[in-house]
This record gives C-alpha cells, structure tokens and sequence, in this order.
C-alpha cells in the first residue's frame, strides 16, 4: 500500500470523549423475529463439577475431566489453568482442539455455531504444539480454543451475520480481533450464530435459526422443572440464549470454546452472558478495534468478549485492546496487557446503585439478587449508595432512533454489486437492487432500514436524529455526573429475569422484545463506558442470573477487578450437562442444523 | 510582436473568450452557445473573441445573469482520501481498489494527512478562514459506481469557509483593459471521488471501475458572484493555476481532475433573483463558457415568452451546444445526511493551539503550511511586471501554460538578452512552435540553454534576427548542434568585415542607378529598396543598420 509519508493520521483523540460524543454519536440496535420453532432437544450430554470423582471415571470420563478442570483459561480457587497444563505438556493443543471439536459436535443442536471452521483450527492446533514443543508458547492464548462471532471478517472463512444477504460471503481479511487472537496461537474453533445482522435480543432471528440455551438441559433446571411442572413436553420448552452474541455465550457455556467473541452496541455481549451463565465484558467505546466487525451502530458497536471468568476475560481484554492504525476511534494510548489483582479489601469502594434502573418488568428475583449483591458489597466495607441517572426513561427512544438511522446508512452497502446476495432480475439496476435487497434482509432489518431512512430525511432530521443526539449527550451526563460525584462502579442487573422459553419469547415481536431487553444495558453504549455481566447465582428455576457492573470510561480494569472480586464472592455453579454422550442420536434429528457445516 | 498569445489572462487555447463589455447585461436573442464557436486552433493565433452579450437595444428591458460554480479537484496525493490504494489516471480498470474502495463490510475510513494539508493549503491560498474543528458526514444516494451507498463529505462544518478568489478580465477592445474581479468563495470541503459506470448499450449492461473511488477531492464551491461564461471560465482558470502553484491538484480538466457544475439564473436587475438550474459535469472550460451562456439565453428565452425555469439538472451536451436536462436527475433526491460515525472531527493546531508534545506526525499546524506556502500565480506576475518590465498580458500568457515560466526564467538565468528579448522569444517563437505541433513545454525539443545560447548570438549582434529564427528552426530538428554550431555551418553569422560591407554597397549602387537617381529625386523610400538589395547580397548576414550607415555615408560622399 501506497501512503502519503506516514500519512494515514487519526485526525482527533478519540479520548476525548465528550469532543466526540457532542458530534458524532447515534442510535439502536435490535428487532423482529422469526416464526420458527425449533426441534426437540436431544438429551445432554456431559457432566461437570464437583460432583465428578476421578476414580469413578473411565478413560473417556478422565479425559473430560481434564477439560472440566480446565474449564478456565487462568488459576482458580479450584481449577487447574489450562494454559499451565499446556505449557507443562499436560495436554497438547491438538488434544485440546479435538476435545471442543467432539463438543461442538455433540452440542450440535445447540445451533451455536454456524460454521465450524475445523480443518483450520486443527491445523492452528498442529503450529501451536510445535511452538509448545520447541518451549516458545506465544503466550496465554497460544493453542486455546475459541469461537467468533459471525459478523467479524474471517479471512477464507464464510461470514454470512446470520443473513442470506452475506450467505456465501467469504472476506478476504480478518478483523483486527480476529488477527490479535490469531497471533497469539488462539485456535479458530468456528463462527457463532446470532441475530441477523446482530439485530435482536434473542438469537432467534437470524437465517439459520435460533440458539438453544445449554441451561435448557442442565441438571439444575431440569430438576427444577421436574418439581414444577408435570405437564408440559420439557423438550419443547428449551430457552433462548439471549442476544444477539447468543451462538458465543451458548458456545462458551458448553465448553466448545475458551473464550469467544460476540459484539455489544445495545446489550447483545452482556444479555446473552446473562442468560447463558457466563461472563460477558463490553469493553469501553475506543479501547478495541471494530475493524473488521460488520458495523450494526458504528457509534455504540464494541467487540465483546464471553468467557467462564473474569481472569480470562481480561486476559484476551489484554490482548484486544489498543490503538488500531485502521479504527480511527480507537485510543491512541498504548494498552499493556494485564493481570487482575485480587481485591481483598473493598473498603474504599463506592458502589453506586442506580434508582431508575428499580423498574416495575423487573423480576422480584433479580430484585432480590441485586440488592443481595448491593449487601454484600456493604457488609465487606464497600460504600453502597442510591444514585440518579435521571434520563435513563428517555434512553430506549432515544437508541431506536439512532439505531435505525445508522442501520439505514451502514446497510446501503448491500445492494448486491460487489459481494453478497445479488437477485436474478435485470430490468434495471434499481430493480436489481430491490428485489436483492427484499430477498438478502429479514423484516427486522428491512423495517429498521425503513424507519431510520425516515428520522434522516431532511424534514425529520432535526427533529428526530439530532433531538437524539441531544438526549444522548444528556445520558451519557448522567453517568459522567455520577462517577463525578464519587462513585468507582455502578451495579445493576443486567436482564429483567432469567432465560424465557423461545416459545414464551417469540409471543413479542423482535422490537418489542429488544426495547425491554436492554433496558439495562443500551444507555452504557450511548455513554461508551465499559461494563461487564457476571453471572451470581441460580434463579428457583436453576437459571442463571447475572448481574451488570458499569465503570468509567477506559476504567476497565478497574471495572474487572470489582468484578473479579465479586465473582469470587458468589462462587457461581458451574453448569451440569449430565446425560452424556451416550445418546446422542437425537441430536441429529434436527434438520435446522443440517445448515452447520462440520467440514 | 504577435499578439495573440499576448491577451491578458488569455486563456489560450484552452477557452473559447468571450469578452465581458457590458457586465452581466444579457439581451434576448438565440441561444448563443453553438453559435460562440471558439474552435480549438493549432496555430499560435488564439481565437478572436467572440461576443456573448451584445447593447441592449434602447427600451429593451435587461436580464441579469447570476453563475455560481461547485468545482471538484482530484487531489495530487498519492493515496486515497480514506484508504492506501494509489492514485494514478488511466491504471488497468479495478487494479487500485482497496477492501475500503469496494465497501467490504467491517472496513473503516483512515483519513490520509497529506489531503488535508492540501485543503487547508488551497483554503489558505484563498484567504479562506480555516476551521479549526471540521466534520465528517455521510450523504446517501444509490449509484452503481458509489459502492458504499453513501459518500463521505463535508457538509456541515468543512475545512475551510469564507474565502475569496480574485481573477482579470479584458472590458475593452485592447487586452491590457483589464479588470480585477472577485468571487467570494463559501466554503472548501473534503469528500470522496465516485467510481466510474461505462455503459454497455449493446449488451445493455453497465460495468465498473472503481479505481477512481474514494480519491480524495476537494469541492471548492464559489458563490454566485459571476455573471456570464467568461467570467466563470476566467475564474476556473485562476483557480486552476493557483492548484497547480500550490501542488494540491493537477487540476487537469482532460483527464478528469477538475469538474465544474455551474448554477445559473437570470433575473431582471433590481428584482429578486430567478429559479436557478444546475448543468452538470463540466469537464473542459470551453464548454464550461459555452454551457453557461447558452443555458443564460435559454433561461432569457424561455421567460420572455413567458415560460418558467425549472429547479432542474441539466447536462451540456457539447456536440449539440446545448443544454439538456439530466433524465435520472429528476425529482428531488433526499441525501439523509449523517454525521460519519468512524471519523472522529478532524481537528487542526496553530502555532499558539499547539499542544504540548504534540507528535507532529499526528497533528496539523496551519502556521508551518502556511510558511510553506509557494508563490501564488497573482503574486507571480506581479513580480515578473516588476522585475523584468513585462507587459500584464505578458505575465498572464507565461503562467497560462504549465512550465512555460520555469522555461522563461532558466533562459533569463543564462542569457545577457534583455528580458523583453526573452518574453517575446518565448512568447512568440517558442510557444508559437509547441502549439503549432501540440506539444507542452517539457516535451520541447529546445533547452532553456540553447535558446539562451542563442539569444546571446543575437544579443551581441553576432546574427541577424532573421538567422536567429532560422537557427531556431534548426534547433527544433533536433539534431544534437549548438545553435554556434548551426551558424557555422550555415554561414549565417553577420558580416563584420566592414570593408566587404562597403565592397558591396558601392557595386550595389553601381549596378542600380536608377534607384539612386529615384533617391536623389526625393524618394525616401527608394533607400530601403537598397539596403534589401545588400542584404540579399549578403545572404542575410548583415545588419540592415549597419547597410543603411554604409549606404547613406557612399551616397553622401
């Protein structure tokens, strides 16, 4: 490439958030669904935990057992570091690789993935045991499973965002974040499924289908059910994962992966993290490359990042994070990567719990939790105090219509010339581009092309796109105000209440559902502040529950360190998948799943 | 000494010239595009000025014209506006197209420092005021050669506002009737070039080259302060020259580097101004004066016969010499603008803004561009009317044709012509032989040395000047010789041997008394006859002056 002297300069600090927000930001994410029920879920699959006793277990078990144990990527209470086990030959990366291969394929039914991208990751595993071999690991991450979003580019990977419009789509580069990890010896497990062009809060809207909930066959909740319900076909009732990195959570919450990438411009990291048991961390606007990452609201969209524990979320934060010469809203300030100090003291922490965010759809459930987790901060001497975020009722509108309006823009690209769905017409070109373009989007998409198209005509645009910028800048205030007045963390709950059923989900339309799913978490995107879900404990269904901590802007590692701290407090159960691979023929019975390639 | 290179501010060959004598005072009449035939000629003789707008007849009410130009420069860089792909016209279709150029999902824009140092130096050179925050916004429309369905522009706040641009016309018969006009100029923005679409009729198909895509552009958008095709031509042109000076555009309008659209209205003085059309894509300046002027007449036209202007957009279709509306430009088109979320606002530094351990790589100081400023074309022949005594048009006609200037002052740096010498040497003779076979002056086959060897020659009257133009002709054969070795070998150095001169004088009036019998009879022409006849016995090699001494001196004796 040819460049004027050094000559490709990022005009402004990004840092400068306010300069920035006063001028640039806007919109929503989410909506629409798709009237499509699933199949019966087989029956599940591998077991985890403590109720595990290695002499009990054969060879088969032993082997899980050493993934179970491995179940984190960095030291805990009770698990063994995989990466240590790696680099004491323990287990080898094509062990590893081959492990999580079996695991996606018995978690087929899952829908979590939408390719698996084997062959490449085998042959990562290969380069990745020869480093470990030869004693020169690349670092953490060197040999360790992980999954992608499907709206990252993957260079010679298919990329389809979940829709017919890029069904085919084979990129020819891979996303910034896709590099870093690739450079650190990561293994590509596959591409995850979401909502079509990450727009929802389920993962039920996409063109391959939705994403079943693991919890959904866990021996927590079906024990639970067991004792509740007697009546109802269980299989039929398998949850939603949440949205729209659904295929990620699900992925990392079955094992199938480390870590795994999804993308949060109005929840759809934290949600689905929430919904699926494990953490999920929105790093702040600017501090991690979107190059790559097919934009849904440029403004608001941050790679998120899903792993089992916060330690590990901050490892591949470590790694992801940083100035991109090719995202100019990245900071310019270099970022090391680094390790969570363990808080044993949170005395002079000032934990801030947000009155409005106290709101009537809230589950008395999640109610009770975060106010459980507020005492829990009090009772270890952290300072707890109410605080206001007086336009937090303002936020849903005001996200709709930037949402749309940047959604409007971001998705003229797709007119079918020079990649993606093109339609057979050839009457004109603008006939070409509509039939391509009713053909390649989903009713969600198109229905928020149509409504941004309306904010940004010229007789609407102040009246609606600026007007939304203004109460944005006012929520954004809001938090900068309460940070201001002393506060170090924010903590709120992260969903109104636990997994629903899909069939309980499909009864609102993708809009109405996303309009009330984020209502925790979309007013942090407008803010660009970084904040991450982590799961606290079993609801009386035995789902889990997460609450969500916010910091301030580029705090993240302080954010992650609350985090870490109150994770260890709550020692969130790990997931039982019982039932194991014994039968596994049903799994198979699920047509909608055909569309997984397994090379 | 030839005049028609020689007009102030001449455009030369480039512009058909229409002289601007009665301002923006139009009259009813035809159309007169087709008929103001500036025909491009290949002889140095630049064409006679044509009249676009004649006396109102007495009683006839006047129209005035009101011209406001949007003018796109390619910038000279050497990347893309917003991506690394080179810049280079005429590249095989499609071979400079980055994943940005083509829209790929997941590519971000990454402004190229060296176009904004080229709009803060053009907007600098215009006295425009700079912004010191400027802003980035996405405008929408559905284009098969758009490949991202928007472009990126500068709409709200652009680099540079408030400028003005400063230009001479002729008003009289005489080119060194000169008036200095200015256009205020609104604003200089950043924004994005389009593909190119090449429509297949025959196979009714449209392919696509985005190697043009995403060029970084500068629309210069000067205000309604013209008033007829001349003027706006006349306006290009300076601007066009002041790119070039600065190195920020080729500013080439062949090969597409610089495109006008013209606003144009009429109204009657005094009465507020008329709907105003938009003829399009205007890509040479002649048919930028033409294309204005008719479509003038056209609007006068249809208002005197009381039809109304549309708020329309029009194309000039050269061929026909008229304007014709654009068939896919009808209706309104909404642009939705959008502020472009992936560019942050670009902002700039001066000396006093500067923040403190700045890394100059990451920040633009206007100060030290505006240090780096060259001379501007104004401001050059100024100095050149100075420096050298050269008339206006003279220092008009020296800029108007790229590199002619640096020619002119290598030959004054090595030669003890004199400078008038030099100017209507290269005014003349020179450029006369580049245009006489269409060259441009790097592809000259004389050097600036030779030319200034020869004008030694002539300076110490070692030649005539007859045989210096026939020592130029030699020199632009081309064959390797020094224009000493030409008057060698051709023997055309003067007569010096003042004793032949003499030889020769006396058996010229000998063998002619019939003309020295005409002279003594008071004919004082008959002497001019005699000095032609020694010359003609010298083969040209002697100085008539020198003759007419010698004769006078014989006659008197």
């Amino acid at each position: 490439m040819v460049k004027d002297g050094c000559a490709h300069v990022k005009p402004a600090a990004a840092t400068d958030l306010s300069v920035f927000l006063l001028v640039t930001w806007s919109l929503w994410w989410q909506t629409g669904h798709e009237d499509h029920v699933g199949p019966d879920p087989p029956r599940i699959i591998f077991s985890a935990g403590k109720a595990l006793h290695r002499g009990a277990l054969g060879w088969k078990a032993e082997w899980l057992l050493s993934i179970i144990r491995l179940l984190r990527l960095s030291p805990t209470l009770d698990g063994l570091e995989v990466s240590v086990a790696l680099k004491q030959g323990q287990v080898t990366p094509t062990e590893l690789c081959q492990r999580c291969l079996s695991l996606i394929k018995k978690t087929k039914f899952l829908n979590a993935y939408i390719t698996v991208s084997e062959e490449v990751a085998l042959k990562q595993a290969e380069e990745a045991e020869k480093r470990y071999k030869k004693g020169h690991s690349l670092g953490d991450l060197d040999g360790i499973p992980i999954a992608v979003k499907d709206n990252f580019s993957t260079s010679g990977i298919e990329t389809t965002c979940a829709s017919n419009m890029l069904k085919g789509y084979v990129p020819p580069y891979n996303a910034t974040v896709v590099q870093k990890l690739l450079d650190q010896g990561a293994l590509l497990m596959g591409k995850t499924n979401l909502d079509e062009f990450a727009m929802g809060s389920g993962s039920t809207d996409g063109i391959f289908g939705p994403v079943k909930n693991p919890w959904s066959y866990s021996k927590q909740y079906r024990e639970k059910r067991k004792q509740n319900s007697h009546s109802e076909n269980e299989d039929s009732n398998w949850l939603i994962t949440g949205g729209s990195s659904g295929g990620s959570a699900a992925a990392v919450s079955a094992f199938t992966c480390f870590a795994a990438l999804g993308s949060d411009t109005g929840g759809s990291t934290r949600n689905p993290a929430a919904h699926c048991g494990v953490v999920g961390l929105k790093p702040s606007y600017g501090l991690v490359s979107r190059h790559g990452l097919i934009p849904l609201v440029n403004s608001m969209d941050v790679p998120g990042i899903l792993t089992r524990c916060v330690d590990d979320a901050a490892t591949v934060l470590g790694i992801l994070a940083g100035h991109d010469p090719k995202d100019s809203t990245t900071i310019q300030d270099p970022v090391k990567p680094f390790t969570l100090p363990s808080l044993t003291d949170v005395s002079k922490l000032c934990i801030g719990i947000p009155k409005e965010y106290l709101t009537p759809e809230l589950s008395s459930e999640v109610h009770s939790l975060w106010s459980k987790a507020a005492n829990l901060f009090e009772s270890e001497g952290a300072k707890v105090i109410e605080v206001s975020l007086p336009h937090t009722s303002y936020s849903i509108v005001c996200y709709h219509v930037l949402c749309t309006s940047e959604v409007a823009s971001n998705m003229a690209r797709f007119d079918g010339l020079e990649y993606g769905h093109r339609c057979d017409s050839s009457v004109s070109t603008e006939a070409m581009y509509a039939a391509t373009r009713r053909e390649g989007f989903n009713d969600v998409v198109r229905g928020r092309i149509l409504s941004g198209n309306f904010f940004l005509l010229k007789e609407n645009y102040e009246n609606y796109f600026v007007k939304a910028q203004k109460v944005r800048r006012l929520i954004a205030n809001d938090f900068v105000n309460v940070f201001n007045s002393g506060v170090d963390v924010l903590l709120t709950p992260t969903t109104l209440s636990e997994a629903v059923p899909y069939t309980e989900f499909i009864k609102e339309d993708n809009r109405t559902r996303s309009a009330q799913d984020d209502i925790f978490t979309q007013a942090v995107n407008m803010a660009g502040l970084p904040a991450v879900s982590v799961p606290m404990a079993l609801s009386t269904q035995g789902l889990p529950i997460g609450l969500q901590f916010i910091g301030r802007a580029f705090c993240d590692q302080q954010l992650l360190t609350v985090a870490k701290w109150f994770e260890k407090q709550v020692q969130f159960p790990v997931i039982q998948l019982q039932e194991l691979m014994d039968d596994c023929s049903s799994v198979f019975e699920n047509e909608k799943l055909a569309s997984v390639s397994l090379k | 000494m030839a005049a028609p290179m020689l007009r102030w501010c001449c455009p030369g060959r480039r512009f058909a010239f229409a002289r601007v004598g009665c301002g923006s005072c139009h009259r009813r009449g035809p159309p007169t595009g087709s008929t103001s035939n500036g025909k491009r000629g290949q002889s140095t003789v630049a064409q006679q000025p044509h009249i676009t707008a004649q006396k109102p007849r007495k009683g006839e009410r006047e129209w005035a014209a009101v011209v406001g130009l949007e003018i796109h420069a390619q910038i000279a860089s050497n990347s893309k506006l917003f991506s690394g792909s080179q810049v280079h016209f005429a590249a095989p279709p499609n071979s400079l197209v980055s994943f940005f150029d083509a829209s790929l999902p997941g590519t971000l824009p990454v402004l190229n420092r060296r176009c904004v140092e080229a709009a803060v130096m053009t907007g600098l050179a215009l006295d425009c005021h700079i912004n010191r925050k400027s802003l980035f916004d996405r405008k929408h429309y559905f284009y098969a050669d758009l490949p991202a369905g928007y472009q990126i522009t500068q709409q709200r706040l652009p680099i540079a506002v408030n400028g003005s641009l400063a230009y001479s016309v002729s008003v009289g018969r005489k080119p060194s009737q000169m008036v200095t006009r200015t256009v205020r100029v609104k604003q200089i923005q950043l924004e994005q070039d389009s593909g190119k679409s090449l429509h297949d009729d025959l196979r009714s198909q449209t392919l696509i080259d985005l190697n043009r895509a995403g060029i970084g552009l500068l629309e210069v958008v000067l205000e309604p302060d013209m008033s007829c095709g001349e003027e706006a031509a006349t306006a290009v042109r300076e601007l066009q020259l002041i790119l070039q000076a600065l190195g920020t555009s080729q500013a080439n309008m062949a090969e597409g580097q610089l495109r006008v659209d013209a606003n144009i209205s009429v109204h009657r003085p005094g009465e507020p101004l008329g709907v105003r059309t938009e003829v399009k894509n205007l890509n040479s300046a002649r048919f930028l004066a033409r294309a204005i002027d008719y479509e003038i007449q056209r609007q006068i036209n249809e208002l005197e016969n009381g039809g109304e202007i549309l708020n329309e957009t029009r194309s000039f279709d050269y061929k026909l010499g008229c304007t014709v509306p654009m068939r896919d430009k009808e209706g309104k088109q909404d642009y939705r603008f959008m502020p472009e979320p992936n560019l942050p606002p670009l902002l700039l530094y001066d000396s006093g803004s500067l923040p403190p351990g700045a890394d100059p790589q990451q920040v633009i100081d206007i100060d030290r561009l505006r240090e780096r400023l060259p001379e501007l074309p104004r401001v050059t022949r100024e100095r050149l009317v100075r420096q050298y005594g050269m008339l206006p048009e003279h220092s008009c006609a020296l800029l108007n044709e790229v590199g002619l200037l640096e020619f002119f002052q290598s030959v004054i740096k090595e030669t003890r012509a004199e400078p008038k010498k030099v100017t209507s040497w290269v005014l003349n003779t020179f450029l006369g032989f580049l245009k006489q076979q269409n060259l441009a002056v790097s592809e000259s086959p004389v050097t600036p040395s030779a030319l200034a060897e020869l004008l030694d020659l002539l300076d110490r009257k070692a030649i005539s000047s007859s045989a210096a133009k026939q020592v130029f002709e030699e020199l632009w054969r081309n064959e390797g010789k020094t224009p000493a070795q030409i008057v060698a070998e051709k023997k055309l150095e003067l007569l010096q041997d003042l004793e032949a001169l003499e030889q020769l004088c006396r058996s010229t009036l000998e063998a002619h008394p019939h003309v020295v019998m005409d002279l003594k009879r008071g004919n004082p022409r008959a002497i001019n006859k005699l000095i032609g006849l020694v010359r003609k016995a010298t083969l040209g090699r002697a100085d008539p002056t020198a003759i007419k001494e010698v004769l006078e001196r014989q006659l008197s004796s």
